[in-house]
């Protein structure tokens, strides 16, 4: 187990969940895939499908609306799965935190989350710096 | 019997081709992402991911047939494993079977047909356009693709065999510096591109349009084989196109060798440049770009051929 999660550290798919966002972290996280950041070099690419990620990035408060999909999603994913919060919504509810509509404020009512990386929209250093210190806890 | 093993299990077949294959798919993101003026991933990147797929879990859907969704990339591996030992023994070991080239082309239309049965038996929406559309594709290319095959048979006169294409060859010189030749290599490496799934013809899998196409339900293991087949696809239809019309590689001395390789790392430069100087056709444009040009192209090259241009 040990050299797999060594091996996993280096190989990381990632698949961009948008559960009601405002839409900017969403813009920051397809800036890491743009050459000025180019997360290819740590083996970190961008998904289409569910079924082949390794990470989910989730954005946004969670509705009433999205969190039973956020839900059925997690449950598709092939496992090992980790779940990644971008964004201080995904914590606090930054600017909807007084919102009728919040469901997962934090995440973690809904799905497990791994980590949360904060900011309004995280900046695409600390997007990465988040995913590969999670990694980082892996034994 | 050993032998036979040994060419099927480890030098021109499964280990050597998928080992190989794995390096050149890293030479195509590599290259790709120079293009991009992108640093690219570590070399041994392509290794980590199948490895990493090897360990996740298999998610089978319990209301479709998952029988045929379980055997469809085994079969789609397995042959091939099998065109990359037919094509490979050819190449380093000039050994050969009787009418090869006509078995290689059954074995490629058995690796779509098995891609098409693994997405359609899923049920999911966007697998079920990839599936259509990759029976387009193939209906669309295969035309071609026999037409540029016949041009070396003929010119080879009228021998379905790859190592009598290169013993006339060695003989006669490259096929590609006749005027049938170069048609019909040009053509050649569109169909090729076109078979591979690469850029301007990758509308079966189609990421940022049908998230994946046919591959999208895959998961685990079973998308290992998938991208594992996918990969050695880079191995054996360059050094397909080098037998047919660049004389094969001869091991004769060090420059011959080298020459060899040479020539293979050309073809499959010249497709990673081609799939990332060109944006995706639609599936009608890339049906009648076949049907209307590259078809006829081809078919002139035969007819040159026969009269012996």
């Amino acid at each position: 187990m040990a050299f797999y999660n060594k091996i996993i550290k280096k190989s990381i798919w990632v698949f961009h969940v948008s559960a009601s966002p405002c839409n900017n972290c969403d813009i920051e996280i397809l800036d890491l895939i743009t050459p000025g950041y180019d997360v290819e070099r740590f083996g970190i690419k961008l998904v289409g499908s569910v079924r082949h990620a390794d990470v989910l990035l989730v954005t946004g408060i969670v509705s009433y609306k999205v969190a039973p999909r956020i839900k059925q999603l997690y449950e598709q994913a092939a496992k090992p799965i980790f779940v990644i919060g971008i964004g201080t919504c995904t914590a606090g509810g930054a600017t909807f935190k007084t919102s009728y509509n919040k469901a997962g404020v934090p995440l973690d009512k809904v799905i497990p989350v791994n980590a949360y990386v904060t900011g309004c929209p995280p900046k695409p250093e600390a997007m990465i710096d988040g995913v590969l210190k999670l990694l980082g806890t892996l034994k | 019997m050993l032998k036979y093993l040994f060419y099927l299990l480890v030098f021109p077949g499964f280990l050597f081709a998928s080992v190989f294959g794995l390096i050149v798919g890293w030479i195509e993101r590599k290259v790709s992402a120079r293009v991009q003026f992108r640093v690219g991933p570590p070399f041994f990147q392509n290794f980590y991911d199948v490895f990493k797929l090897w360990g996740k879990e298999i998610i089978l859907i319990r209301s479709t047939p998952y029988f045929i969704f379980v055997i469809a990339p085994i079969i789609a591996f397995a042959t091939v494993v099998m065109t990359s030992t037919i094509v490979g023994v050819a190449f380093f070991y000039r050994v050969g079977i009787g009418g090869d080239l006509i078995f290689i082309v059954y074995l490629m239309v058995i690796y779509s047909v098995a891609l098409i049965l693994g997405a359609s038996s899923t049920g999911n929406v966007y697998c079920s356009i990839g599936a259509g559309r990759e029976m387009k594709m193939l209906i669309a290319d295969e035309l071609a693709f026999i037409l540029v095959i016949f041009v070396p048979i003929i010119r080879a006169g009228y021998k379905i065999d790859l190592t009598q294409i290169l013993a006339y060859q060695s003989d006669n010189g490259m096929i590609v510096g006749t005027a049938s030749g170069i048609i019909a290599f040009i053509v050649g490496i569109l169909c090729l591109q076109a078979k591979m799934g690469m850029v301007p013809f990758d509308i079966a899998e189609a990421e940022t349009e049908i998230v994946g196409g046919p591959l999208m339900e895959y998961s685990g293991p079973l998308l290992a084989f998938w991208k594992l087949a996918h990969y050695m696809m880079y191995v054996f239809l360059p050094m397909l196109l080098v037998i047919l019309f660049c004389g094969g590689m001869s091991f004769a001395s060090f420059g011959t060798i080298m020459a060899g390789i040479g020539k293979y790392l050309l073809i499959v430069v010249l497709m990673i440049l081609i799939r990332n100087t060109n944006p995706r056709v639609r599936i009608d444009s890339a049906i009648n770009f076949f049907w209307k040009w590259a078809s006829p192209l081809a078919l002139i090259a035969v007819i040159l051929a026969i009269i012996g241009v």
